[in-house]
């Protein structure tokens, strides 16, 4: 009883002790960006793709020296892949860690949730890979290094109808992802607006397993593709479900199934279907296969489109801070919106007014494990 | 018509899981009353030690012996999980208020399902082929895989085999006895300590082998796939009557069976909604769920 | 008792609102110029925990009932409110603060109602089952919330005005304590105990079972839906995911870690419970290992909570007089 009542009050004066000497101040020779993603939980591999991608651009900075003599280096926290934990994060990092610039998240509703506490408190914050167009609509001091989900669900209602000549799709979305949804969204408007025709809609949820009875329900219309704007974890096992379902027809995906296990866990069923993407293995250019190559040497694996994006998102960081007056806030707005011409991973890139990359999107399709050909390229 | 019947195949075999996990609810509830929130987490881990001995017997191939060992290897690491928790988290709290138990196994729960991720991390990986999917039967809107067939078979066996350790044999009446009464049967000369570990382990191991039922139908493995299972399941042995075996099996069935129906024939996206009207229906007209037992409250 | 002394009590009474609230203000303020906006944001959410647990106490602590889905009345009240403020504004008046306040009432009333339809179940169902269908109560609720695209689906609502203050949610909170502090000091809240100690005997001695019953869940839901609207009108955005299972397990940890049926345990509960993961922010992936240790730890080592039944000054025995 004595031993339990001190067990309890300790651990109630140790929350007080721990909140109270939490989190470190900048020192005079660094300048420390704030980073926030979902580091764990079952979207973890976003996160922590898009935090090498940022360590590697910063990493790379400052071995050229760093600017003016300071080194670059970046605080990253937590959300746990839940809205409200995001906005908390980007809260410390803006008012406790007093960061100038913000880097982040991939997913849309929480760049927007999070992105909103950023143009409150007018410090930039660079979405590496939200697509939704939402997210910059926040307001002026929110950009982002990809390209917008208008333009990806156009770019694959283009490449249906145009390249496979299929005018008969069915939809699969994942009612649990916004990202989802809104792609789905704007592919159904643009398909049928360049004359397709859509059988049917339904869905499935985040962490689903078994999709027979959908694809079920799919399979008795008769479509000639399947649009699928999911996450890789789900599609591959889609895929391999289609297949044992006897469904044959082309699967057609987004960026979210850009990822090494998408053929690992759809084996040969997912072989043979194309998806958009950001980012093409197969780039010959000296700046793709040298960023392919460094960021394996330094984390043995090929990296997403998460790692690209959040290399670029700090690259964009790195120049604003280079060619920014100085390094208040505003003056960093104004330098990233002036953004042109940043030698990124895919080439240069270029901000326009509505704080959006402008960007062209890939089409690849899946040759094999782990491989992917690139089959054409869609620009804006 | 070809349609109803792939429905019912996809429901089979799902529900199939859903039930095996199930089982593991009702038996540690029957035993113990309380829900041992952390059973799903249970499964997950029998799932990844299933995994690391698949991929370790890679090379030899997929032949009976391999499955075989895969099988066994999670059964056994199930069992030694929940005989672990089930010494240090849950005997201390023997005549603690159920409440707190309940807390403590959410603890558990939570714990296990951290400790993976960061162990193992939180994407997802890929469980091994040891078996390859095959259509059995081909019809033009209508097939049945030799896995679907696998798994519904398999759920059939254990769940008849678990009926009659418990019904036909020693340790199972020893089990019913602990279950109806745990003083009494303590002065009766029952080890009940004893009891309850076999319960835990046997629950466990069924949760394991269902984990590797799991792996070769969806061969996806990540430290939060208990989550949505073990609710699912959960909810199974609840609308079964939770405590009662043929309930935990029907139930899994029945859930299985409403998910695949319900995303056909109404909606995809109210699927969960409408599994819980029917769970929330079938309580109201039966409190006790389908198969459960009415206890009197002793005055 | 004579009236000038009832009148008196009622002058004491108002005084100490008044200069309750006044201080509350003052602190509100006082928050905004010197305290870092985070450690503010914390101690708010700690305020909204609080509400939860409180409510939640009247249940599981109070009532001897289990739900395991305060978290969908708390999306109820949050999609109610925050529809009004946000989808529908009924002209500029729900933008006002006072608006925002109406809002979040009429949130709380109608978590109420879904809370009087869930308690009727209740009348039959016990323990575990009533905690199943509680937690597939609210699994429906955020399944429909997802469904309709007019409160956003799975993206939720953004753009709701934030007018939710420390001041706002700690005068909720105050007046929850107040509340559930003199409901359970009634002849009523007496019948809800009973209900814990003993059903069957409080059913033989008169108390009506199932009346009290589904009054415990109407309250409490009314105020778990308060707190969903303050967290909307808060934060600035709702989505479904925000109310999900891990919630209402987390509202019922507070309720226990604090003691059971206390109502200072339930404030801190709900404190440690929000502190302790942010105080271990950065410990990064090992605070979600440290939490559930702490947890198991708790329950083996002290069961019945922080406090116990008892209240927080209870175990500071007063000299006597």
């Amino acid at each position: 009883m004595r031993l339990s009542s001190v067990f309890s009050i300790f651990v109630a004066i140790s929350i007080g002790v721990l909140a109270g000497c939490t989190g470190g101040g900048a020192s005079k020779d660094e300048i420390v960006f704030g980073e926030y993603g979902s580091m764990t939980g079952s979207e973890s591999s976003f996160g922590i793709s898009t935090h090498r991608g940022v360590e590697m651009a910063l990493d790379e900075a400052n071995a050229k020296g760093g600017f003016n003599g300071k080194k670059f280096k970046v605080i990253s926290y937590d959300n746990q892949g839940r809205s409200e934990e995001a906005v908390t994060a980007i809260t410390k990092l803006i008012t406790r860690d007093k960061v100038p610039l913000v880097i982040g998240e991939v997913a849309s509703s929480r760049s927007i949730a999070a992105g909103a506490i950023a143009q409150q408190y007018k410090i930039p914050m660079i979405s590496p890979a939200s697509t939704n167009p939402k997210v910059t609509q926040l307001g002026d001091y929110i950009f982002r290094v990809c390209f917008i989900d208008p333009f990806q669900g156009k770019v694959m209602a283009k490449f249906a109808i145009e390249n496979l000549k299929k005018t008969k799709a069915a939809i699969l979305r994942d009612i649990r992802s916004d990202y989802s949804v809104g792609l789905a969204d704007f592919f159904v408007k643009e398909f049928k607006a360049m004359g397709g025709e859509i059988l049917v809609d339904t869905a499935y949820s985040t962490g689903d397993i078994d999709f027979k009875s959908q694809l079920t329900n799919i399979r008795s219309k008769k479509p000639e593709v399947i649009f699928i704007p999911g996450y890789y974890t789900e599609v591959g096992l889609i895929a391999r479900q289609a297949k044992e379902l006897g469904l044959a027809v082309p699967l057609l995906g987004g960026d979210g199934w850009d990822s090494e296990k998408l053929t690992e866990i759809g084996q040969d069923a997912i072989v043979g279907h194309y998806f958009s993407n950001h980012y093409s293995q197969e780039d010959t250019r000296p700046s793709v296969q040298g960023f392919i190559e460094k960021y394996r040497a330094r984390y043995g694996e090929t990296p997403d489109s998460m790692a690209v994006l959040g290399y670029d998102a700090a690259v964009v960081a790195v120049n604003a801070v280079k060619t920014a007056k100085d390094l208040t806030p505003a003056s960093l707005r104004d330098a990233l919106a002036a953004t042109k011409g940043v030698p990124g991973v895919t080439g240069e890139v270029n901000l326009n007014e509505h704080r959006d990359a402008v960007k062209s999107a890939v089409v690849m399709k899946v040759a094999g494990p782990k491989k992917y050909s690139y089959v054409t390229t869609i620009n804006p | 018509m070809q349609a109803f019947i792939q429905n019912l195949i996809n429901g089979l075999a799902l529900g199939g899981v859903y039930a095996l996990v199930a089982l593991g609810y009702t038996m540690v509830y029957g035993i113990l009353q309380f829900i041992n929130f952390a059973h799903s987490e249970i499964f997950m881990l029998g799932a990844f030690a299933g995994l690391f001995v698949a991929v370790a017997l890679q090379d030899v191939g997929s032949t009976p012996v391999v499955v075989t060992a895969v099988v066994f290897a999670s059964m056994a690491a199930c069992m030694a999980v929940g005989a672990l928790v089930e010494r240090l988290a849950y005997r201390p709290l023997r005549s603690a208020p159920r409440l707190n138990v309940l807390i403590t196994a959410v603890g558990v729960s939570l714990l296990l399902q951290n400790a993976a991720q960061i162990l193992w991390g939180a994407t997802p990986r890929v469980f091994p082929t040891i078996l390859e999917t095959q259509p059995l039967w081909q019809g033009t809107e209508l097939v049945l895989t030799n896995v679907q067939l696998i798994v519904i078979v398999v759920s059939a066996v254990l769940v008849f085999g678990l009926s009659i350790l418990v019904n036909r044999t020693k340790l199972g009446m020893a089990m019913r006895a602990v279950s109806f009464d745990f003083d009494v049967s303590s002065l009766m000369g029952i080890p009940t300590d004893r009891i309850i570990v076999f319960t835990f382990m046997i629950g466990c191991s069924l949760a394991g082998c269902a984990s590797i039922l799991y792996g070769i139908s969806y061969p996806k493995i990540e430290p939060m796939m208990g989550v949505v299972i073990g609710m699912k399941a959960f909810v199974a042995a609840v609308f079964g009557g939770i405590g009662s075996l043929t309930g935990a099996a029907v139930g899994g069935l029945v859930l299985g069976l409403s998910e695949s129906f319900t995303i056909y024939y109404v909606s995809s996206t109210f699927r969960d909604a409408i599994a819980f009207a029917i769970l929330i229906l079938v309580l109201l007209l039966r409190p006790s769920g389908l198969f459960g037992v009415v206890r009197k409250e002793k005055v | 008792m004579s009236a000038p002394s009832q009148n008196a009590g009622f002058l004491k009474q108002a005084t100490i609102t008044a200069v309750f609230i006044a201080v509350l203000w003052g602190v509100d303020q006082l928050l905004q110029i010197g305290l870092n906006p985070y450690y503010v944001r914390v101690v708010v959410n700690c305020g909204i925990a609080a509400i939860l647990a409180l409510s939640l106490n009247l249940i599981n602590g109070c009532a001897g009932q289990f739900s395991l889905g305060h978290a969908g009345f708390m999306a109820v009240g949050a999609y109610v409110s925050a529809t009004l403020t946000t989808v529908y504004p009924a002209g500029e008046f729900f933008q006002s603060p006072l608006g925002v306040g109406v809002a979040i009432t009429i949130g709380g009333i109608v978590a109420a109602l879904a809370g009087y339809l869930v308690g009727l179940p209740s009348l039959r169902l016990k323990g575990d089952y009533l905690a199943i269908v509680t937690l597939g109560f609210s699994e429906m609720i955020r399944v429909c919330f997802l469904n309709i695209p007019a409160v956003g689906g799975a993206r939720g609502m953004n753009g709701i005005p934030v007018h939710s203050s420390f001041f706002w949610v700690y005068l909720w909170a105050a007046l929850a304590w107040v509340f559930f502090w003199r409901l359970l000091r009634s002849g009523r809240g007496r019948a809800i105990l009973a209900l814990r100690d003993d059903e069957t005997a409080a059913e033989a001695m008169g108390v009506e079972v199932s009346h009290f019953k589904v009054v415990s869940f109407s309250l409490s839901s009314a105020f778990a839906g308060i707190a969903g609207g303050l967290f909307a009108h808060y934060q600035g955005f709702i989505d479904p995911q925000s109310f999900d299972f891990s919630r209402s397990v987390l509202v019922v940890i507070m309720v226990v870690l604090g003691g059971m049926g206390s109502l200072s345990g339930a404030v801190l509960g709900a404190v440690v419970v929000t502190v302790l993961p942010e105080s271990l922010r950065v410990f990064e992936s090992y605070r979600l290992i440290i939490f559930p240790l702490v947890l198991i730890l708790m329950m083996l080592l002290r069961p019945k909570g922080i406090l116990g039944h008892r209240e927080i000054w209870e175990f500071f025995p007063r000299r006597a007089k």
